[in-house]
């Protein structure tokens, strides 16, 4: 049988051009008066893919989801499921389901009452409720949880209850809003895996809304990362981290290092940039097509960037300043080095070894330096 | 914090709850009077009990209020809810602010110039006076307290859960009856028990909309205490009271035990 981990690897639709959408927004526009929601947005999700919508509050995430849930009418453009136009038909006739972030449970009902609430629209027949609602509790292990009402459960629980909920009708698609946001951080960890291996057991498509680019990493097959209405870039995790395509998505995804610059000088493989105080560095091509004397910035990852006290004799890129900052966190330390030329240059390095003594110390004299590959060159 | 009772302190509480209650105990005890004389007490009896339930235009005004009463607070309160919910829901129409102002002027519009206006209403359109008008004026004055009522439950009311139900293939008129409903219901039960009391013990508006036939009990006690106080109108009241009474207590009790048990449940649940 082959590991949950091994199907995952294998599972990239997005890079096969045969491969059919699932789930698509083709040129959605959403306004709520003069404001502009969602903007001519365009967008493909695959089946069985898990896949994140990430912006800060504001950008158009919620109100994309909504829209799927039939909740809000887009003002124009297409949302196609599974090759059917979804406009008019209304939330209870589409086959998505979706999580609540207030979870939304009924409060006069029982945790099966819950449940099997969808079910009972559908007209199922009462031993075939029995026995869903008796596999959700099991699967969500709340078995004996049956019998009591949405108040006499912890946070944790209700949760689950209503993950069991929006997943009884097994619908094509569940909708997920902010499902971890009510939780405390150990209990949100745990909850991520529990979610993806659910995924993985029933094989239905999950379109998460998150604020959180942990949780987004963590879970998700593709991320689709969202600022005012429009979608900055779609890619996996590991992409999106290594690779992002714009300043937004550099800056909103971790911690990065700008360095502003001109191209002075390109070859085949690596690019030349000059700084503001005439300071040069040499990155590998790729990312922004870099024509000469353009303006760009060279963004850089902190863990990416080696603090020392001298120069290293084999870096190509070195740069000197001196220890402005340390922050020992345990497994890292954090380095801020002010440039010689002002910039301040953020680095971390994993503290592998066991060591109390740091030989760098505020004010010393230090040089950042980094691989022509650590980085990515980016339009101004 | 002081704590210790301070002789300031007790004279005015004393004092208050005097004013408050000494008319009622007066009133409660008078009721048990042996004597006919209402302010001389001549030893202890029923009999005033007795012969109210002989008094047939007593019982009669009693039967009139209490089917007034349901049969109004039921009308009022289905009405209420629906201006409440079309007050909270639909808040993008053109005039709701003074639809909403509207609404609760009659909360402190004097009974007066309500009662006056339909009477002015009923005549005008020569609607015959009788349990009729009386039901319909109780029905419009007490509809604005159910709004209120229901209204400020409906602000807090999580519009998700409706939404909730029609993801999960509700349509909305099932999922209003399903859903919204029962989680409003308290709301509405304590308007309808609102509506209720106020048109027991309604007088003024009563007597504008009423005609021949149709005397609500407050309306008999006046008169009949225009012509003197009884021993009688002493020991309906009594019963009056004691209904009250009874209903405030069993409310109260109830509220309380379900306020205990869900904080004993929520405790339970976080300790999982």
């Amino acid at each position: 049988m082959k590991s949950l981990g091994s199907i995952r690897r294998d599972f990239v639709p997005w890079n096969d051009p045969n491969a059919k959408p699932y789930i698509q927004f083709d040129k959605v526009t959403k306004k709520f008066g003069d404001f502009t929601a969602v903007n001519n947005l365009s967008l493909t999700i695959f089946e069985r893919e898990f896949f994140a919508l990430l912006g800060a509050s504001g950008c158009g995430k919620s109100t994309l989801l909504r829209m799927l849930a039939g909740f809000e009418e887009p003002t124009a453009g297409r949302i196609l499921l599974d090759g059917q136009d979804l406009r008019g038909i209304p939330p209870y006739r589409r086959p998505v389901n979706m999580m609540f972030q207030s979870y939304a449970l009924f409060p006069h009902m029982t945790v099966e009452n819950n449940i099997a609430f969808g079910l009972k629209q559908e007209g199922m027949p009462k031993p075939d409720i029995e026995k869903r609602v008796a596999d959700m509790l099991k699967l969500v292990k709340l078995e004996q949880f049956a019998k009591r009402k949405p108040h006499q459960l912890s946070g944790g629980q209700r949760q689950r209850v209503a993950l069991a909920r929006s997943v009884a009708k097994r619908p094509k698609v569940l909708l997920l809003d902010e499902p971890l946001g009510a939780l405390d951080k150990k209990l949100r960890e745990e909850t991520q895996f529990e979610l993806m291996d659910l995924q993985q057991e029933l094989g239905l498509t999950f379109v998460v809304v998150t604020h959180d680019q942990e949780e987004a990493m963590t879970m998700a097959d593709r991320i689709a990362i969202m600022d005012k209405g429009e979608v900055m870039q779609v890619a996996t995790p590991a992409e999106v981290y290594e690779a992002p395509t714009s300043r937004f998505v550099a800056h909103f995804v971790g911690n990065v290092n700008m360095f502003e610059g001109k191209v002075a000088e390109q070859s085949a493989n690596t690019t030349r940039i000059t700084g503001p105080s005439g300071a040069q560095i040499v990155v590998e091509n790729g990312g922004a097509a870099a024509t000469a004397d353009a303006d760009i910035v060279f963004a850089i990852r902190p863990e990416k960037i080696r603090v020392s006290s001298k120069k290293p004799a084999d870096a190509v890129n070195a740069l000197e300043g001196e220890v402005y900052d340390i922050a020992y966190l345990g497994d890292m330390t954090v380095y801020h080095v002010r440039l010689d030329d002002g910039q301040i240059v953020r680095a971390s390095a994993l503290n592998a070894a066991r060591v109390t003594e740091d030989p760098l110390t505020w004010n010393d004299r230090a040089w950042v330096s980094f691989r022509p590959d650590a980085g990515v060159v980016l339009a101004r | 914090m002081n704590t210790t009772w301070s002789r300031f302190n007790i004279t005015s509480i004393t004092l208050g709850f005097a004013f408050l209650y000494l008319p009622i105990v007066l009133l409660v005890v008078f009721s048990f009077n042996e004597s006919k004389l209402v302010t001389v007490w001549g030893g202890f009896s029923t009999k005033w009990y007795v012969s109210l339930f002989h008094n047939q235009g007593l019982m009669d005004a009693a039967w009139v209020t209490i089917r007034v009463g349901l049969i109004s607070a039921t009308v009022a309160t289905v009405l209420g809810t629906m201006g409440a919910l079309a007050l909270t829901r639909y808040t993008r129409f053109r005039g709701r602010v003074l639809f909403s102002g509207m609404i609760f002027a009659p909360l402190v519009m004097p009974d007066v110039i309500t009662g006056l206006s339909l009477l002015l209403l009923f005549v005008a359109i020569g609607m015959d006076r009788g349990m009729t008008t009386v039901i319909l004026a109780h029905i419009t004055f007490t509809m604005c307290f159910v709004a209120v009522v229901v209204q400020s439950r409906l602000v807090s009311f999580d519009r998700s859960l409706e939404e909730a139900a029609m993801d999960l293939g509700a349509p909305p008129v099932k999922t209003f009856f399903q859903i919204t409903l029962p989680v409003i219901l308290p709301a509405i039960v304590s308007g309808w028990m609102l509506a209720f009391t106020l048109s027991l013990d309604d007088l003024v508006i009563a007597s504008f909309a009423s005609g021949p036939g149709a005397t609500t009990l407050p309306m008999k006690i006046y008169s009949q205490v225009r012509l003197g106080v009884t021993p009688e109108i002493n020991a309906a009241c009594t019963i009056l009271i004691a209904i009250v009474t009874i209903g405030v207590i069993i409310a109260s009790i109830a509220n309380k035990r379900r306020e205990v048990q869900r904080q004993l449940d929520e405790r339970a649940a976080q300790r999982g």
